[in-house]
């Protein structure tokens, strides 16, 4: 394997794993809404 | 949602297109429109749906309409559900190929086989007359059996059952996948058989991921790469929009769109992108999978990995990620069912068991034809004008609405309305500017590619059209020999020498072969048909290779493109309907 295809692999891979990673972090922390969202005044909002 | 978006696409459709766009040529544009048109496209979407929900619209059209006062607007979200149906009927094959596969892999079918027979039995698998089991029409009794599935599921409302499934099947089938893209890495020349000069797997990641800086101005190569991010995330198809309908206005969807999307580019670019090329380049060689790149490729080459394992392993690995796939495939198959489903519950008031059964029997009349003429063409026709095309010309529209229409200011709120991140404030240009002109010059490019992708004698010289151009290809400028429907002589499509005639399932075949010695095409003619040539032969394009009675590809392409456009009039026409029933009730948006 040529080492720029290797760079570029493992560079692309790398990243890809860190922002995936990342924002999966991030769903995980953020905490659950009560109720279907966290406003009262939207409720009777037509959907 | 990232159920709906990790699917066949990331495992299957990825290696197929990164082959067929020249590997490292494919993978910069592949990366740039996922950062500058899958992502924006993914925000634009979410909020666009949850937009059109708010006025009580599930499908495209309305939900579009909803968001300008030019009523024809609305004929651009035909495709967001034309597409859905369309890439359903043969998603549903490949479906139920994972399936039969699993089938396969418990009776221990593929036990012994050389690498040879295992790539060779997909091919009697998916020519109907043939059955693999004993079971008549073996693959056209798979199909119904997935289709009816999920026609049966959608019908239940089970999807959120299926759904749940999915959340233990997902990450099952992500560790699994790493398991085979840790072999994919290390398989090197240990699988080559005797006298493969190209089987390493090596060879398979370096054509995947050597740089090659002149795809960048070869537009058929960004038209594959746009075309594999918006199938992969789901984009340009309408099904988002239908998912995000249901959310409540102020739910996030800014970090669920990231999350989604970027699990979905983790499972393509880190674990598709390391199991199929290096597997298959390492058993079969990079010659052979240049030539034969195609969905079927995993269905070639993987049950001989998994065969190497041993009797038990071995089937437990063929279970698993056939299984795995079915699995990931049904969440996304499923998820195309719910834009027809919305639409003719907003519209015509059908209940879930009606519009289920509605979409099953449509699927059923455009899939058919892909499960009986397969390998005449018509699946990879589908896979080109719905599956490419369409998400394109879609994904142009809604963008050129969202941004400059409906207004980028109004979008820009749309998004962060609820968000439970900041969204980068770069993106609300790239939303205005770069997107849309990106998806326009992708576009332009594919369908007016200048011969040989010269853009500079186009310009001096005049401009002549290249054969993989979109025009190119409705006016069949690839086509070499076989032009008419029917014929009473075949000729040889390509140069080469008949390397030899072979006889299988009742039907002869010839293998044409390079200069190299590598089988570059395989014919195959029926026992009624007199094949006129012999064994070291040289041909020609045009030589006459075999007589009798011939239904040329060039008659199934164009049967299929009127296929696929009359269900689009189909749609149109009961979109058209549905606005005068809202005239006529007093629903106008």
């Amino acid at each position: 394997m040529s080492s720029g295809a290797l760079t570029l692999m493992l560079l692309v891979q790398i990243s890809t794993t860190i922002v995936t990673g990342f924002f999966f972090w991030k769903v995980l922390k953020t905490p659950p809404k009560p109720e279907p969202d966290s406003y009262d005044d939207n409720d009777n909002d037509p959907r | 949602m990232a159920g709906n978006a990790v699917g066949l696409g990331n495992f299957l459709r990825f290696p197929v297109q990164a082959v067929q766009n020249g590997g490292g040529a494919f993978i910069i544009p592949y990366l740039v429109c996922f950062l500058l048109m899958g992502i924006p496209l993914l925000w634009i979407e979410w909020s666009v749906g949850r937009y059109g929900g708010r006025y009580g619209n599930h499908s495209t059209p309305f939900i579009l309409d909803n968001m300008t006062h030019r009523s024809f607007w609305k004929y651009f979200g035909v495709f967001g559900i034309f597409t859905n149906i369309a890439v359903a009927a043969y998603y549903c094959y490949i479906e139920s190929w994972t399936l039969s596969y699993v089938y396969h892999s418990i009776r221990q079918t593929f036990s012994g086989m050389s690498q040879g027979e295992v790539a060779n039995f997909f091919v009697s698998y998916t020519d109907v007359e043939h059955s693999t089991t004993g079971i008549p029409y073996e693959a056209v009794i798979f199909y119904l059996l997935c289709l009816f599935l999920n026609t049966w599921i959608l019908s239940k409302g089970l999807k959120g059952g299926v759904e749940k499934v999915a959340k233990i099947g997902m990450p099952l089938l992500i560790g699994f996948g790493f398991l085979l893209a840790m072999r994919g890495w290390t398989l090197g020349d240990s699988g080559a058989p005797v006298g493969c000069t190209d089987c390493d797997s090596s060879m398979g990641l370096d054509f995947l991921w050597s740089p090659n800086f002149t795809s960048l101005t070869d537009p058929k190569v960004w038209m594959a790469a746009a075309g594999q991010i918006f199938f992969t995330l789901s984009v340009g198809m309408g099904t988002i929009q239908c998912y995000a309908a249901y959310v409540r206005s102020k739910d996030d969807i800014a970090l669920n769109a990231m999350s989604a999307g970027w699990m979905n580019g983790f499972v393509e670019i880190v674990l598709g992108a390391s199991i199929v090329i290096p597997i298959a380049v390492g058993y079969l060689g990079l010659d052979w999978v240049k030539n034969n790149a195609g969905f079927s490729m995993a269905f070639q080459t993987m049950p001989f990995l998994f065969d190497k394992w041993g009797a038990v392993l071995g089937t437990l690995g063929g279970v698993m990620w056939f299984g795995l796939l079915f699995f990931a495939g049904i969440t996304s198959s499923l998820a195309m069912g719910t834009p027809w489903m919305g639409f003719m519950r907003d519209e015509f008031d059908w209940n879930n068991n009606k519009s289920a059964w509605s979409f099953g029997g449509l699927v059923l009349l455009m899939g058919l034809p892909t499960v009986f003429f397969f390998q005449e063409g018509v699946f990879d026709e589908y896979d080109y004008w719905a599956g490419t095309v369409s998400l394109v010309v879609f994904a142009l529209a809604e963008t050129i609405l969202f941004s400059w229409i409906f207004g980028i200011d109004k979008g820009w709120d749309e998004i962060n309305r609820g968000a439970d991140m900041r969204v980068p404030s770069i993106y609300k240009p790239i939303i205005k500017y770069v997107t849309p002109l990106l998806l326009l010059f992708v576009f332009l490019g594919a369908m007016f590619t200048p011969k040989d992708n010269n853009w500079k004698r186009a310009f001096t010289e005049g401009w002549e059209l290249d054969k993989s151009s979109i025009i190119g290809n409705i006016t069949h400028q690839g086509l070499v020999a076989n032009k008419d429907y029917v014929a009473e002589v075949f000729e040889s499509e390509v140069t080469g020498v008949v390397a030899g005639i072979r006889n299988d399932r009742g039907k002869q075949q010839i293998d044409i072969a390079d200069a190299k010695g590598s089988v570059i095409k395989t014919y195959e003619f029926s026992a009624k048909q007199t094949v006129t040539v012999a064994a070291g032969d040289a041909v020609d394009v045009l030589t006459p290779l075999a007589t009798g009675k011939f239904y040329n590809k060039v008659l199934f392409t164009d049967m299929s493109r009127l296929y696929l456009v009359a269900l689009f009039v189909f749609i149109a026409l009961l979109v058209r309907k549905a606005t005068r029933l809202r005239r006529q009730t007093g629903r106008e948006a």
